[in-house]
């Protein structure tokens, strides 16, 4: 395999595995709140706009963590350095 | 496949472009500009109001509830900064109706501008509020050995600000891009709704984390005397 070709498939396995790793822990973690808090919203119905404008701001936050892990996947697939780079040495620049 | 808008290029002379981010953004300042001045410019204050006017005390009167329910004592001081950041957001997120239409928030750029406006905002209010010395005071707590962590978050909270925004715009973007390859039907439809809601979301969710900001570093460390006087 020449350069290029290492490079193709490293950046698109690495692609995929970065984005389903890091779907797994902010679904786990936005599970464990969205019980919590319906949990809570059953006990304490009247508490219910603030229960739900912290739910909705820390299930951003916790999904943010994911949209990281989408942004590198997807700087890797489109906008990847090294691919850039292997074909600046590759037409001999 | 495009990674952002900023690769519609509508007009190049030299070093200039104009791309669609850079015509978006002026499109989106000038409805919302000569919109509110329109709506503004005869304000009524009896009970014979124009629709218009309703509308825009319904926005300001929530946003100035929700900065109040943040913490931050006089939410009018802030409401300038914070609903500008609000409205242009959620504008630009709503405007996805639009056939054609980009959302500049799905560019790098204007998130990192918009993250940057609240970088410079959250020292400035602060010293005002408690001034030069008490503000840095306030990065040495609770201990000095937080110091450097403090200093990191700052930054940090910056890049996560900008990289947040930019990553659910443009993920809502590319799914709609790639579900129009698949099956450009139905689904399409279905994701652009819950793109809007994803987009009012992240609207609501950066202008509260800019408000939680201003709020941490405006906080003035006294004991609580006063009773709630609102409730």
């Amino acid at each position: 395999m020449d350069n290029m070709t290492i490079i193709a498939v490293a950046s698109i396995v690495t692609a995929g595995i970065t984005t389903s790793f890091g779907a797994i822990g902010p679904a786990l973690g936005e599970g464990r709140a969205v019980s919590t808090a319906l949990s809570s919203l059953a006990q304490q119905p009247d508490a219910s706009a603030t229960i739900t404008r912290t739910l909705f701001v820390g299930l951003a936050m916790i999904e943010s963590t994911a949209i990281y892990c989408f942004v590198v996947s997807m700087i890797l697939l489109f906008a990847n350095p090294f691919w850039n780079h292997a074909i600046a040495l590759a037409t001999g620049k | 496949m495009r990674l952002s808008p900023d690769e519609i290029i509508f007009w190049q002379y030299g070093l200039f472009k104009l791309n669609a981010t850079i015509a978006w953004t002026w499109g989106l300042m000038f409805v919302l500009a000569v919109g509110s001045a329109l709506v503004t410019h005869n304000l009524s204050t009896g009970l014979r109001r124009s629709r218009w006017q309703n509308f825009l005390e319904i926005i300001v009167t929530a946003i100035e509830k929700q900065i109040e329910e943040v913490g931050l004592r006089h939410p009018e001081k802030y409401l300038g900064f914070l609903g500008t950041l609000f409205l242009f957001v959620a504008a630009a997120s709503l405007c996805t109706v639009i056939p054609g239409y980009e959302p500049p928030t799905g560019s790098l750029s204007t998130t990192t501008a918009l993250a940057l406006c609240v970088f410079v905002a959250v020292p400035l209010f602060g010293i005002e509020e408690q001034g030069v010395g008490g503000y840095l005071k306030s990065y040495a707590q609770p201990t000095v050995i937080m110091l450097p962590f403090n200093i990191i978050s700052e930054f940090s909270r910056t890049v996560a600000l900008a990289v947040r925004l930019f990553g659910n715009m443009m993920s809502g973007a590319m799914i709609i891009g790639i579900l129009l390859t698949i099956t450009p039907l139905i689904f399409p439809i279905a994701m652009t709704a819950l793109g809007l809601l994803t987009g009012m979301v992240q609207a609501y969710i950066f202008s509260i984390l800019a408000a939680v900001y201003i709020a941490a570093a405006t906080r003035i460390r006294k004991p609580k005397l006063e009773p709630d006087a609102r409730h």
